[in-house]
């Protein structure tokens, strides 16, 4: 027989809560969209042929040499800022040495005593339902690195244990890397792992209004792990801390906590110890699993990176930087839900749906902020959840949506042609109004054709003529649907029921 | 009767060709054919290009043909430092681990000889990973000093001094770490100059220790060294280390030197390199160039540098940390050696890694890796790794100090002429203790110069004189290493070369 380890005991959350107080700390990295990688200037664009943006720098070919990416620079400092970290006068770059198939100079390039960023706080706001909540978080350092390559183990396992054989793809290895790691998180009880996943959300939010970064958890730009320990409850220390990886979305940040909390509470109350140790989020199963074991045994023999330079940001530059900011997430809600008028819930449907900025945009390309709101939320959210892919990534602008809706408030076209406009331009057909043309698709105003069609609707129909007639203005629905299907949907609704309710009042 | 045009300096063979008095086809030849005669016992290089430098050697000719010479030594042909990526030629360091890499891009520094138009004849033997004094440490074999067959050429680059010593190629680039450049120099009564640190890219530069290694020109004459400089150095985006600004001009220093007259210079012997450890004929030869250095109108004071007595110490702490890092890419995962484990089914990367590792590298990086992974642990970087580096900044410090006292530093660039084969290689602190006088130049960043200035009496064996200058003053040991050179050229009545023996096979 054998057992793995994610099949142990568990103590219910709200026992372990009250023998127990946990500490959590958050690493979250964050792959910046910068055209160019970190050292050397190939492309970062995701989804390539594997090893075709490469070149002897990230390949770590010998006598290769990094140069620093100014634009990441940038970025980072521009992280460090919105997360009210003080910016290193000078620092420096730090090779971190370990041997791993996928790094290839087996060390990355890192910082280690010498963060760009350092010493911030952000606030972030829960509602376990009792009302929001403000928990300041603190940050501890806000770090540049390098990606290494990607491992694809060949065979049944999927794992590298047990793989046939193993593939590794470098055109990730170099990519710019923002580490953010936050001090201890204490004192936020059973809302810990709500904590943790607002905190996520929260630097998501941010990181994308500074848009240094697409911040796609799922596709693995934005990646967390998360720390947890225990201490018993009211005693004020830390315990022994797991680091679980591989926690790839906003819900699994806060099961990934819950599920520590209950884990290291049993085995704690066992009488045991937690080992300290890398954990893997598994998604499936929703535990983790021991991964290998990480004890402070492990030397990285950091020291400063001898092909770099020492990065010295200009304090000018900074101040001009810090003066660029976007507005803080939670301010430009505020603002903009006062603006439009939208409840506390439409706001947060458009928040979590990722449609804020679209929205915004729609609004600004002319569209009413409810039409605006109701086209990304329902048509448009259903197309892009059936193809798994943002929001952002379905091929149609705000500028379109916009379009569409003036066509609609025109009178041009309905809602139900609407939609066959978004199927138009969605498929490539053009913009909105090519789409029309193209399809055919404009209302009818020929009142002659639209008379025809009413009259023979009532001709067919007596029966519901005759109900209409006698008050029953409810049944003229089955006359309009008559007359649509005849135009072939492309008539004024509105129109049709004003002609019917003329002729049968 | 034909020219033997491997008897020419490279200032010469520019001057031929641009005369039209021969083509760099016929030159290069020339040199090849000089490497077949006598490469054999020298063993100065690792691989031949004939195909590649005589391709090139066309172009440069219509190229001239065109009107359009690409600079001043368009179609002179040189050797390149096995340690330097050159784009489709076999690139080893000197080690079995990249046995059949064949790079897929060049150093800046050979790039830049080709865009100048430089014939490229081959890769120069060294010691493995240029961690050495005697080329003994290569792979593939120790490259034989051409005056004594039995005794070492220097190191790392043996094999680039010994190709120019041999007149196998008028020029030659090599890397200095500790004295790679200068050393080979000194035992091989050629040039080698070490550039400012930051003064050459060293993109391509396959590194020992990056923040010490810079590559230099290797040639029989220091106005040589000053042509193939202004090639190869000035600033490069692809290396951060790389310093944007002009390297001066050198040539011009070196004409200033020739003229014999150094009135008014004040130069700086090193208290601290001299005593137990030097050879007395090597002391003489540097009494007697001081004084010529005086005759010409020097200022020779003595200068003081109480902290290099420990540059040695903190040397083989930076390097070894620094190499242990950089050797850790040879993992047979990407290129290079791969040797699978013996006895094992089913081998994991990790054992391949290993028995890769154990097989392809030598004694002496096995040494260094484990040196370099110790200084580097926790718990002892402060002791050693973080040491050193305040000794490296003290170290620094005294030569600021003498350079406001003295405008170059002066010393024998070796304690020791070329010692036999096997003397030293089982003795690493003896062998180590070659790099004495050329080290703290690598650890402050300044250049430094050897010139051959004689043979020591006990041995018949040349020596070399170092000259040192503060960072970005290479024009300066140009300018006194010229000067040096033209007065011993004056009392010998031609170059020191012209005394080594003819060497077995070749047609004189």
């Amino acid at each position: 027989m054998t057992s793995t380890s994610t099949t142990g005991a568990l103590l219910a959350f709200e026992e372990a809560l009250a023998k127990f107080d946990p500490a959590m700390g958050l690493e979250v990295h964050v792959e910046l969209s910068t055209a160019s990688k970190m050292f050397c200037g190939c492309s970062t664009e995701f989804g390539h042929e594997p090893n075709t943006q490469v070149c002897p720098t990230c390949l770590g070919l010998p006598g290769s040499m990094p140069a620093v990416n100014a634009r990441a620079v940038e970025s980072a400092v521009r992280i460090g800022l919105a997360l009210n970290c003080r910016i290193a006068e000078w620092c420096r770059f730090a090779r971190k040495n370990y041997f791993y198939p996928d790094m290839p100079k087996n060390f990355q390039t890192s910082q280690y005593d010498e963060p760009i960023c350092f010493d911030g706080w952000t606030d972030v706001e829960v509602d376990a339902g009792d009302g929001p909540e403000t928990f300041r978080v603190e940050i501890e350092r806000a770090h540049m690195e390098e990606d290494t390559g990607k491992s694809l183990h060949v065979g049944t396992s999927g794992r590298i244990h047990g793989a046939d054989y193993s593939l590794v793809d470098y055109n990730r290895a170099g990519i710019p890397l923002i580490e953010i790691v936050t001090r201890p998180i204490t004192g936020a009880r059973e809302k810990a792992p709500l904590v943790a996943r607002a905190y996520v959300a929260h630097l998501r939010e941010l990181i994308l209004a500074l848009g240094v970064s697409d911040a796609r958890m799922e596709q693995g730009s934005m990646r967390c792990d998360v720390n947890l320990s225990l201490a018993p409850a009211g005693s004020g220390g830390l315990g022994t801390r797991t680091e679980t990886k591989n926690v790839n979305s906003l819900r699994s940040v806060e099961r990934a906590a819950r599920y520590e909390i209950s884990r290291q509470a049993a085995v704690l109350e066992a009488g045991g110890t937690v080992l300290q140790e890398t954990r893997h989020w598994q998604e499936d199963t929703g535990a983790t699993r021991s991964g290998r074991e990480k004890s402070d045994a492990e030397d990285y023999r950091y020291f400063p990176e001898p092909d770099l330079v020492p990065v010295a940001p200009d304090p000018a530059w900074v101040e001009k930087l810090r003066a660029g900011l976007p507005e803080p997430p939670r301010e430009r809600r505020a603002r903009l839900q006062q603006e439009w008028g939208f409840s506390d819930l439409e706001m947060r449907d458009t928040v979590g749906a990722g449609a804020l900025a679209l929205v915004e945009q729609t609004i600004a390309a002319g569209a009413a902020p409810q039409a605006a709101r109701k086209w990304w939320l329902s048509e448009l959210a259903r197309r892009s959840n059936e193809q798994g892919i943002d929001l952002t990534e379905l091929p149609i602008t705000p500028g379109h949506v916009a379009r569409i809706q003036a066509l609609v408030d025109e009178g041009a076209i309905n809602d139900k042609l609407a939609r066959q406009v978004f199927d138009g331009v969605l498929a490539g057909e053009g913009d909105p109004d090519a789409v029309v043309a193209a399809r055919g698709l404009a209302v009818v105003c020929d009142e002659g054709a639209l008379s025809g069609a009413v009259d023979r609707a009532i001709e067919a129909n007596p029966d519901v003529a005759q109900k209409i007639r006698d008050g029953k203005v409810a049944a003229a629905g089955a006359l309009i649907g008559a007359v649509m299907k005849e135009m072939r949907g492309q008539a004024d609704a509105g129109r049709v029921r004003e002609l019917i309710l003329e002729r049968l009042s | 009767m034909s020219t033997d045009w491997t008897r020419k300096t490279a200032a010469e063979l520019a001057d031929a060709l641009a005369a039209g008095e021969t083509s760099s086809v016929e030159l290069t030849r020339a040199h090849l054919d000089r490497i077949a005669q006598v490469d054999g016992p020298v063993h100065a290089f690792l691989h031949v290009d004939a195909d590649g430098a005589l391709a090139q050697a066309q172009a440069s000719d219509e190229r001239r043909a065109a009107g359009g010479p690409a600079s001043s030594l368009d179609g002179v042909p040189i050797a390149v430092k096995d340690v330097l990526a050159t784009k489709g030629v076999p690139t080893t360091c000197g080690s079995r681990i990249l046995e059949g890499w064949v790079p897929p891009y060049d150093a800046t520094v050979v790039a830049r000889l080709r865009e100048a138009g430089l014939p490229i004849l081959g890769k120069t033997n060294m010691d493995e990973f240029a961690m050495g004094s005697s080329t003994e440490h290569s792979a593939y074999g120790t490259t034989h000093n051409p005056w004594d067959l039995d005794r070492i050429p220097g190191g790392s680059g043996g094999g680039s001094a010994a190709a120019v010593a041999a007149f196998e190629a008028p020029l030659a680039v090599g890397t200095d770490t500790g004295g790679s450049i200068r050393q080979p120099g000194a035992v091989t009564g050629t040039v080698g100059v070490k550039p400012t640190y930051g003064g050459v890219s060293r993109y391509g530069l396959v590194a020992l220790a990056n923040s010490l290694d810079q590559a230099g020109p290797v040639t029989r004459t220091v106005l040589d060294a000053a042509l193939l400089h202004e090639v190869i150095g000035g600033h490069d985006p692809l290396d951060s280390t790389s310093i944007d600004q002009p390297i001066g001009n050198l040539v011009e220093a070196v004409k200033q030197g020739s003229s014999g007259d150094l009135s008014g210079v004040r130069v700086g012997v090193i208290t601290e390199m001299s005593g137990e450890g030097w050879q007395p004929g090597v002391l003489a030869r540097f009494q007697d160039s001081l004084d010529l250095l005086t005759k010409a109108g020097a200022e020779v004071v003595e200068v003081s540098c109480p902290t290099f007595v420990h540059a040695l110490a903190t040397y083989y702490l930076i390097l070894p940390a620094e190499a242990s890092s950089n050797l850790a890419r040879f993992d047979a995962m990407r290129y290079g050696l791969r040797v699978l484990p013996e006895g094992v089914a089913d081998p994991s990367a990790e054992e391949v890694m290993r028995a890769t590792r154990d097989a392809g590298f030598g004694p002496e990086v096995k040494r260094r890796i484990i040196l370099g992974t110790y200084a580097l642990s926790s718990g002892y970087y402060d002791a050693y790794y973080g040491q050193a580096q305040k000794v490296r900044t003290l170290i620094s410090r005294d030569f600021a100090n003498a350079f406001e006292q003295v405008e170059v530093l002066v010393s024998p660039t070796a304690p020791t002429t070329a010692f036999p084969i096997g003397e030293k290689v089982d003795d690493p602190l003896a062998m180590y203790l070659n790099d004495l006088a050329t080290i703290p130049a690598n650890l402050a960043g300044v250049p430094g110069i050897s010139v051959p200035n004689g043979l020591a009496d006990e041995d018949e064996l040349p020596s070399g004189f170092q000259v040192l200058a503060p960072a970005l003053a290479d024009d300066r040991v140009y300018r006194v290493g010229a000067a040096l050179e033209a007065l011993l050229a004056g009392e010998w009545g031609g170059p020191l070369l012209d005394r080594a023996p003819a060497l077995e096979g070749a047609a004189r």
